[in-house]
């Protein structure tokens, strides 16, 4: 059983191949950590992963789902309702607090806003955040503004969280424990996470690492 | 200079000393008694400890080790000595990478293989420093450092093979 797979994936960027037959398959729950060199193709396979990109051959499939047939519409609402993302920067939205940032992906499946927040008020204590619930993310430090990403991203006990180098703007300590966090909340839910990094220390947290070279996924490394 | 070290902090027995150094020092390890006993009587000889006061009862622990001045001023020099910052070129995993080039063989796999076993290793440390104490997570944070300035290498490496090889098949 798979919960995300990618078979012999292409995609170009005008002249630039980016992928060159990328295959990839995640198990239900499990954590693994896409490495590689800058510009080796790791962040493109994520998004084709995550629905965000459509590659130009080869094939995507989540839950047994086929997904990169599916036009822009569908895969938006496929990303709503499944998906769970977190990035390097947050990425919050400045003019709502901390925590109608949390509820945001509720929101905007259609929960009732008394309700949306207050299924993302408990991630505040789970996450350490207990206190900042009505800050914007201009009074937040950038620890605290990744955590908030990341409650943000599972709040919606989505089937997969994707995250592109969640920990790249932080300090070492500071990137571990929102990791730690990270793999704690997955497990806690039963979420299979695909995370980008270029941190071995990162990768270390996950259950398996991949190697993306040269637009391929050539070294399975498993541990 | 580990145990002369601990004296500094107050006199101790021998069991207290080895106590401390398995908890602190050497967590996998424990240093057996004979070893501390026998360091001991060597710090003793060369004056850098004294034999305190003898408590009641029998058996070697109940003396208990005093630093002197000549140890307290080895354990300072020590202390204040940076540790060779070794640049660590020739290390098996370098000549491995040398040799394979030269000998036309698949270096970039064998450096895919090592990066399989550090990541291993890294996760192993990892689930030291989240389930240790806090001792446990640094020492596991020296491990995981280290191991990630190898890997750092190794991606380096990976990048620069084809130049390599130029210069070690002339």
């Amino acid at each position: 059983m798979k919960a995300i797979e990618a078979r012999d994936v292409v995609l170009s960027f005008g002249e630039t191949l980016a992928l060159r037959g990328a295959s990839i398959s995640v198990a239900p729950g499990e954590i693994v950590a896409i490495m590689g060199p800058s510009g080796s193709g790791k962040s493109t396979l994520l998004h084709c992963l995550a629905g965000i990109l459509v590659p130009d051959s080869g094939e995507i499939h989540f839950d047994g789902r086929r997904i990169d047939t599916l036009n822009e519409n569908q895969r938006s609402v496929l990303r709503r309702d499944h998906f769970g993302f977190v990035f390097q920067f947050g990425q919050l939205v400045p003019e709502l607090t901390a925590e109608e940032n949390v509820a945001l992906p509720l929101l905007l499946g259609g929960v009732k806003r008394a309700a949306a927040l207050k299924e993302a008020r408990p991630w505040f204590e789970r996450l350490g955040l207990a206190g900042l619930e009505r800050r914007r993310s201009g009074e937040l430090s950038g620890g605290q503004a990744q955590r908030v990403a990341l409650a943000r991203g599972l709040v919606a006990r989505p089937g997969a969280l994707f995250a592109d180098e969640p920990t790249g703007a932080l300090d070492s300590l500071t990137g571990e424990q929102v990791m730690d966090l990270l793999v704690s909340s997955a497990r806690e839910q039963g979420t299979t996470v695909v995370l980008v990094t270029h941190e071995a220390r990162i990768a270390a947290c996950a259950d398996r690492q991949v190697i993306v070279r040269d637009g391929k996924v050539n070294a399975l490394v498993h541990s | 200079m580990t145990l002369l070290g601990l004296l500094e902090r107050e006199p101790s027995h021998g069991y207290d000393l080895k106590r401390d150094y398995d908890t602190f020092f050497n967590r996998s390890k424990p240093l057996p008694f004979g070893q501390v006993y026998s360091t001991l009587g060597r710090l003793a000889r060369d004056g850098k400890i004294v034999v305190g006061e003898v408590e009641p009862g029998v058996g070697p622990e109940r003396k208990r080790y005093v630093i002197t001045e000549r140890g307290a001023t080895e354990v300072e020099s020590w202390l204040t000595e940076p540790v060779e910052a070794e640049p660590n070129l020739q290390t098996v995993l370098f000549t491995k990478v040398v040799l394979a080039l030269m000998l036309n063989r698949p270096a970039e796999e064998y450096l895919d293989i090592q990066r399989a076993a550090h990541l291993r290793r890294m996760k192993d440390f990892t689930e030291v420093r989240r389930s240790g104490d806090l001792v446990d997570a640094m020492l596991a944070d020296h491990g995981l450092f280290h191991l990630e300035a190898d890997l750092h290498w190794i991606d380096t490496t990976v990048a620069r093979l084809d130049a390599l090889r130029k210069v070690v098949r002339r």
